[in-house]
């Protein structure tokens, strides 16, 4: 047996290493290691309630926006108040404009360069993935980020800029937009609707959401087999096979997307199982977080709610500074696929059923995902009411407790809220990749990443296996969330 | 001219921002700028062993450096080891391959406030020990030191932000390719000058209830954010409202008070962010280079003269009272 140290990993959002043990050509066991730690939770303590408005969105430069809609909820719950429906609209829409941004941003810079690269010189496609996603030079990946920078206009008028915007408030927005504003962000959702329909799916958003199973799928697919970057990627997918690479946990998590003024969720959340191919409602008071293999203090696992955070830089048996949350002791994942899972979308029910989470489902997932959500902004955008409030105001109690919770593009995220003689007393952040990335747990059970690495090929001489880069990008990480 | 670019105890954000930079092809504007990426941690290729090599390369002299760009504060915890963040497949503290990779580059910028001065990440009770490049708050210092000079001759090249401003990079690296950012481009917080000489007032749509003194009184108020809502941008040096953010925002234009990200120590204000501290009903805070008796004189008098339509217009989220149509031709 060899052991490999692997990082640093980069095209993921934050410093990662994973340590690999390797025999016969695969991977034995694998420990992930988030080697950076920042303590958000104690700098949040003993501050004004408000001030969680502009520390948490800097937690993550790409998740901005998520940690400013969890931090908003947290207060909303802890203050009694709710937002009109236009604040909840341009809610959803400044927190759909970077899940779709980053979902772009994944496919076309992170995830799809590792295909440009030299050891898959001589298979078929590799000469078009160079040409398409070469890092820095690819024609796709270069328009894709064009258009990026267009579609974050959208944040400059309703955020007034991206990352780290203040808008976003307990009582809805502090941007309330006018109807000649909106006819302008409309026109931006349809730029990138058309860039979607040419580029990346070669094909109208709505037949790719009503795709319905792997037999839909194959004959969409095999229809023009070279058109738009989804087909591109489903033909090489098969042909590297990158459904049996990285195989998770089974049990998928998400909070719900997309709150309506109504209560209800555009995507269902719950907690889906493999085993049953059914919803459960998400039971949060089975929520744990075990810091047995993390440099941070506490011995039992606790509720967040209950949770603190405490570095303890020569914890023995520790290895990351991440801990391990778990959902009545289970290891779940969570991302745009449990969010496809949960909210029943059937294709990606189909194909998980078949094969489970898996590299080439979790990025299959999240362009359905895009195509699923970018006309439901549409819709928001006509339901907006200008002239209509988009902001009430509320009031902190000197003591209270909120609970924010949301879905960030990686997947759920929470945030838990005391506040104590009008201070915060205790602040507690449970991020998407903590789920996903988390370190072995008391019972020694490992992470999902952990456990999805295991059996990944390692080829001769390979130091920076890309198998492994495979399945570690196809969790679309956010190391610097999971450090908060 | 090429540019490594390593990130250290930050949210990644000024990388994500200049993602935002305002062109059509990100990769063709570095080009033509004379920029060539070596390394940044969002666009490359090279990962794990490929990049620990190219590190190396650079930091013995194998690899010519010309811009070591450092986002992220450098986290010197616990008691001065290091270990807050190991670089991943090194072992080796961050801190470490920061101070040798500048000692051999011809400039280092700090992009962000982070890298500059600490910025939120050392805000609160810092237990990671977290500083700038060449600064600790306020104080000269940081990580290099006070004495510290690039092998150019310039200091760290502070551009501070929070995030940074995508064309504040942009425009700082292309000036730096051409060769035309010398010493005395610099602000006294060594701060490009392009952006730092100005105010994020200038160009405020605020301005008609700034001078007024009509104030907005709550999230989405359209008037003044000066005398309530804690917002520094008369006294922030920034071009945020001249130069906007991804097409037409801004700070104010968003709904919500300027915090002064591009200044030392923004993270630790006195007062909650979103509430203006006053002595005596005057707000602490006067505007820059405003004395504060013409400050009080001014402020009394323009809110005695507040026409109706400012007033009304201060305190909702929409234009209630539109400005009067003259039946006569504007004189």
């Amino acid at each position: 047996m060899t052991r490999l140290v692997v990082g640093p990993f980069n095209r993921v959002e934050g410093d990662l290493e994973v340590q690999l043990d390797i025999a016969d050509g695969r991977v034995s066991s694998a420990r992930v290691n988030a080697p950076m730690y920042r303590g958000f939770e104690p700098m949040l303590a003993g501050r004004d309630p408000h001030d969680a408005l502009v520390i948490v969105p800097r937690i993550c430069g790409i998740c901005s926006v998520s940690q400013s809609v969890a931090a908003a909820r947290a207060l909303a719950d802890a203050a009694g108040v709710d937002a009109p429906p236009n604040g909840a609209h341009v809610t959803n829409l400044m927190l759909a404009c970077e899940n779709l941004a980053d979902h772009l941003s994944h496919f076309y810079l992170f995830f799809m360069p590792d295909f440009a690269r030299p050891v898959y010189a001589g298979r078929p496609w590799h000469g078009e993935a160079q040409r398409r996603f070469a890092a820095l030079a690819g024609e796709h990946a270069r328009a894709a980020l064009g258009a990026r920078q267009r579609w974050f206009e959208i944040m400059g008028t309703l955020g007034g800029k991206w990352p780290h915007t203040q808008s976003v408030q307990p009582g809805g927005s502090a941007r309330a937009v006018e109807a000649s504003e909106r006819l302008r962000l409309l026109a931006k959702v349809r730029e990138f609707r058309a860039f979607l329909e040419a580029t990346t799916f070669g094909a109208p958003l709505e037949d790719v959401a009503a795709l319905d199973g792997e037999a839909a799928l194959a004959r969409w697919q095999a229809s023009d087999p070279l058109r738009g970057d989804l087909r591109f990627f489903l033909a090489l997918a098969d042909e590297l096979q990158l459904q049996s690479l990285g195989r998770g946990p089974g049990l998928a998590l998400s909070y719900g997307a997309y709150r309506q003024p109504d209560g209800s969720f555009e995507l269902p959340g719950g907690v889906w199982d493999a085993a049953s191919n059914a919803v459960q409602p998400v039971d949060f008071e089975a929520i744990r977080e075990d810091a047995t293999h993390a440099w941070l203090a506490g011995d039992a696992p606790l509720h967040p709610r209950d949770g603190h955070t405490e570095p303890w830089a020569d914890r023995p048996g520790a290895y990351t500074w991440n801990k391990a949350p778990r959902l009545g002791g289970r290891v779940v994942e969570t991302g745009a696929i449990a969010r496809q899972l949960t909210s029943g979308q059937p294709l990606i029910r189909d194909a998980v059923l078949a094969t489970g989470t898996n590299v080439r489902n979790r990025v299959l997932a999240r362009l359905l995902e895009v195509a699923r959500v970018l006309p439901m902004m549409e819709r928001w955008l006509a339901s907006l009411a200008p002239r209509e409030p988009f902001f009430r105001s509320g009031r902190m109690p000197d003591e209270a407790r909120g609970v924010g919770l949301t879905e960030a593009a990686r997947g759920a995220l929470g945030h838990w809220l005391h506040v104590q003689r009008g201070r915060i007393a205790n602040y507690q952040i449970v991020a998407p990749t903590s789920w996903n990335f988390s370190p072995r747990d008391a019972t020694g059970t490992p992470g999902a990443l952990e456990a999805a690495l295991e059996g990944a090929p390692v080829r001769e001489g390979e130091d920076t296996p890309v198998a492994v880069q495979h399945i570690v990008r196809s969790f679309d990480p956010c190391m610097v969330c999971t450090v908060h | 001219m090429n540019v490594l670019w390593l990130q250290s105890g930050g949210c990644g954000g000024c990388s994500m921002s200049l993602l935002c930079a305002d062109t059509a092809d990100f990769p063709a504007m570095l080009k033509a700028g004379g920029i060539e990426l070596l390394w940044h941690p969002s666009l490359s290729l090279a990962s794990g062993r490929e990049l620990i090599t190219l590190l190396e390369d650079c930091r013995d002299g194998r690899q010519r450096l010309d811009v070591l760009c450092v986002e992220g504060a450098l986290l010197r915890g616990p008691n001065g080891s290091g270990r807050f963040h190991l670089l991943a497949g090194t072992g080796v503290p961050m801190i470490d391959w920061v101070r040798d990779l500048a000692a051999v580059a011809t400039h280092v910028v700090a992009v962000g406030s982070c890298a500059a001065w600490g910025g939120i990440s050392a805000t609160g009770p810092n237990v990671t020990e977290a500083c700038g490049l060449q600064y600790d708050g306020d104080r000269i210092g940081g990580l290099l030191g006070a004495g510290f000079a690039a092998r150019g001759g310039l200091p760290v090249i502070n551009v501070a932000g929070c995030p940074t401003h995508p064309g504040w990079v942009v425009d700082t690296l292309m000036a730096l390719s051409a060769r035309l950012l010398q010493a005395d481009d610099l602000d006294p917080l060594h701060r490009p000058r392009f952006y730092a000489d100005q105010l994020v007032h200038h160009g405020c749509t605020r301005n008609e209830y700034y001078e007024f003194k009509a104030s907005a009184e709550k999230p989405s108020d359209l008037g003044c954010m000066m005398e309530h809502l804690g917002c520094k941008g008369t006294q922030a040096h920034a071009d945020c409202n001249t130069r906007l953010w991804n097409g037409e925002g801004s700070c104010t234009r968003g709904g919500y008070a300027c915090i002064s990200c591009t200044e030392p120590g923004f993270q630790d204000p006195g007062h909650p962010y979103h509430q203006t501290p006053k002595l005596a009903g005057i707000p602490i805070g006067l505007p820059t280079d405003m004395p504060k008796a013409w400050f009080v004189a001014l402020a009394s008098l323009s809110k005695s003269a507040t026409p109706k339509r400012v007033k009304s217009n201060a305190t909702a989220d929409h234009v209630v009272v539109a400005p009067a149509v003259k039946k006569t031709r504007l004189k």
